[in-house]
């Protein structure tokens, strides 16, 4: 049983390594990419058109790797996209976060109508195919970063709600929770006190989580060219572009592509590994 | 009687979930902005031209009007009409749910066999580097959604590799002799495998990019499952009897490791139909999702409401199925 535990932290731990360098690595990228990026990012150059990446013969140097068909440089477009990427996670993430474990919270802990209200508008959410619902609401907001943000937490705050719910109900029948009550705590304080702190482990990777999905959201939205100007980079409005042109220039759709799969790898790994070491059975 | 008031319960939930489908698609495409009367008239159009056009699709009336209209309409089997291929919607809608139908079911095939197959494996092999390789595969496979997936194999087995055809549903110069919409389904039928042949290659990839996440779930739950059922009694008893390991899994564990799995399928197959919306797009299948992309872009209001509510009646269906049978099969709920 011992030794069990011991295999699971180290491979949470390794998890939690490698997941948590990528993101730190994307993260001072997209901080500093004015510096970082060898290139500007929207400067196109016809002449330099569909150049391959630094491995082949016919690349050029400064291009590490290649341009797209307008000339653009594929590494500097990748570094801004992550500014985009991660802004989207960083705030539609934990606005989810918090909205959908708030009425979770509130639908698990007070039941009754709240409940009954909450898990009836939880059903209908998911009776939405959710990129067509996505896509619907950029098509109402109009594109722009805020307008994907909003969508994001539009849609996914069910994802929350549903297991935050399930957890408070499992918290809510404990004993401590009765105590808490007898204890002379209000309804409030015990929810607060209680139960949220019991909550936050699964809460917390779940956001982990949340932060990848939002980034694919971003990607799909920009893919179907309802993210932001088309000239803007992002990872999507680049893999797009890349799908078009792929049996000519497949390095445009490959690299942004493992950006995008490296880190919502990552942002998930990461979760789970926080869950494990956070974990009180396992801990 | 209490299956019955079940049955009765589950589907009052769901009209009234479908209810609120349509109420609240309806409210949303109405406050997009773009106008799609004025994106079908040529340049030049009086204002009268305007309000007639308006009027004919009934857009020059209140919200609450237009929705009355509407949804008396969708009880008789009236959708509307579509603005910007000026043909009935569930015309359009039943013309292409087919292709979508047959995209969903191949990848939930898949699923089951790749899952499925994976979590015996991983049992036969218990405590092994195999469950090991087996667990991680399962790990990056479910982190990793179907749009990415679809990329992925596009690079690998449409470009570096090309094996299979990364657009469309059938090859654009092929003859269908076809009926029906569900041309997998009528080529085998008709006997006609160069078209069968030919349909597989170009559904295998998206199917496999929305098979892959749902495999790892498979794959995941049930060998939990087994892993539970296989420390029972009666394991250990054919075991005793001298049967070997892998007629132990498949003839005894299988049957009662497989219900939790079965509901499961069931809830995340509603999650694969969503997916197929962008998969389809990614590999320009002419399906459902497809058309409701390019709907919300040409602001094709009634073609929209009739995408998602057909969307919205597939979901509840299915999880409505689920639900009954799983309540039919757990005694616990039965009598509960």
């Amino acid at each position: 049983m011992l030794d069990g535990r011991g295999a699971i932290r180290r491979r949470a731990g390794a998890r939690l390594w490698l997941s948590g360098g990528w993101l730190l690595l994307l993260v001072t990228v997209a901080l500093f990419a004015p510096l970082v990026a060898p290139q500007d990012p929207l400067a196109q150059d016809l002449m330099s058109g569909r150049l391959p990446p630094f491995w082949s013969a016919q690349a050029e140097p400064g291009f590490w790797l290649g341009t797209d068909s307008l000339g653009r440089d594929v590494l500097s477009r990748v570094i801004w996209g992550a500014r985009v990427a991660l802004t989207v996670a960083c705030i539609a993430g934990p606005l989810t976060a918090l909205i959908g474990g708030a009425l979770g919270l509130i639908a698990g802990f007070y039941r009754g109508w709240a409940d009954r209200i909450i898990s009836r508008l939880v059903d209908i959410w998911m009776a939405f195919p959710p990129v067509l619902f996505s896509i619907l609401l950029i098509a109402v907001l109009g594109t722009g970063l805020t307008s994907i943000i909003l969508a994001i937490v539009v849609i996914d705050w069910t994802r929350f709600a549903r297991v935050v719910r399930a957890e408070a109900m499992n918290q809510g029948a404990m004993d401590y929770v009765a105590a808490a009550q007898v204890a002379g705590f209000s309804r409030l304080r015990t929810m607060t006190a209680e139960i949220l702190p019991n909550v936050l482990p699964t809460l917390v990777a779940l956001l982990s989580l949340e932060m990848g999905i939002s980034v694919i959201v971003e990607a799909i939205l920009s893919f179907v060219n309802l993210s932001l100007s088309t000239d803007a980079p992002t990872w999507g409005g680049m893999i797009a572009e890349g799908r078009t042109s792929i049996h000519q220039a497949w390095w445009v759709l490959a690299f942004p592509l493992v950006a995008l799969f490296l880190t919502v790898l990552s942002f998930s790994q990461f979760g789970e590994g926080l869950k494990d070491r956070f974990d009180p059975v396992l801990r | 009687m209490l299956f019955l008031q079940r049955l009765l319960w589950r589907l009052a939930t769901t009209a009234v979930t479908l209810f609120g489908v349509a109420v609240i698609v309806f409210t949303v495409v109405r406050v997009v902005p773009g106008n799609p009367i004025a994106m079908m008239l040529p340049p030049g159009a009086t204002d009268a031209d305007v309000a007639r056009l308006k009027a004919l699709y009934g857009l020059d009336r209140s919200i609450p009007r237009q929705f009355l209209i509407w949804g008396w309409g969708v009880l008789h089997g009236d959708f509307g009409t579509s603005i910007s291929l000026r043909q009935p919607v569930l015309g359009l809608v039943l013309g292409r749910l087919p292709a979508t139908l047959e995209l969903a079911s191949m990848a939930l095939l898949m699923a089951v066999l790749m899952g499925g197959a994976a979590a015996l494996t991983a049992t036969r092999h218990r405590g092994t580097r195999v469950e090991a390789g087996i667990d991680v595969t399962n790990g990056v496979a479910l982190s990793i959604p179907d749009f990415l997936w679809g990329l992925l194999l596009i690079i690998i087995f449409g470009v570096l590799m090309p094996v299979f055809d990364i657009s469309g549903r059938v090859s654009p110069d092929l003859k269908l002799p076809f009926t029906t919409q569900f041309y997998l389904v009528e080529s085998v039928l008709r006997l006609r495998f160069d078209i069968t042949a030919d349909l597989l290659g170009h559904i295998f990839m998206p199917a496999l990019a929305l098979a892959i996440p749902l495999a790892a779930i498979i794959g995941q739950v049930l060998k939990q499952s087994l892993k539970e059922t296989m420390e029972l009694d009666y394991v250990t008893l054919a075991r005793t009897k001298g049967y070997g390991e892998t007629r132990v899994i498949l003839r005894e564990a299988l049957r009662n490791a497989i219900l939790p799995t079965l509901t499961l399928v069931g809830v995340q197959f509603t999650f694969l139909i969503g997916g197929t919306v962008i998969v389809e797009r990614l590999f320009s299948y002419e399906g459902l999702g497809n058309m409701a992309i390019d709907a919300v872009i040409n602001r094709d209001l009634p073609l929209i409401q009739g995408i998602v509510l057909c969307f919205a009646l597939i979901f509840t269906g299915v999880n409505l199925v689920v639900d009954l049978t799983y309540a039919a099969l757990n005694p616990r709920l039965r009598h509960a």
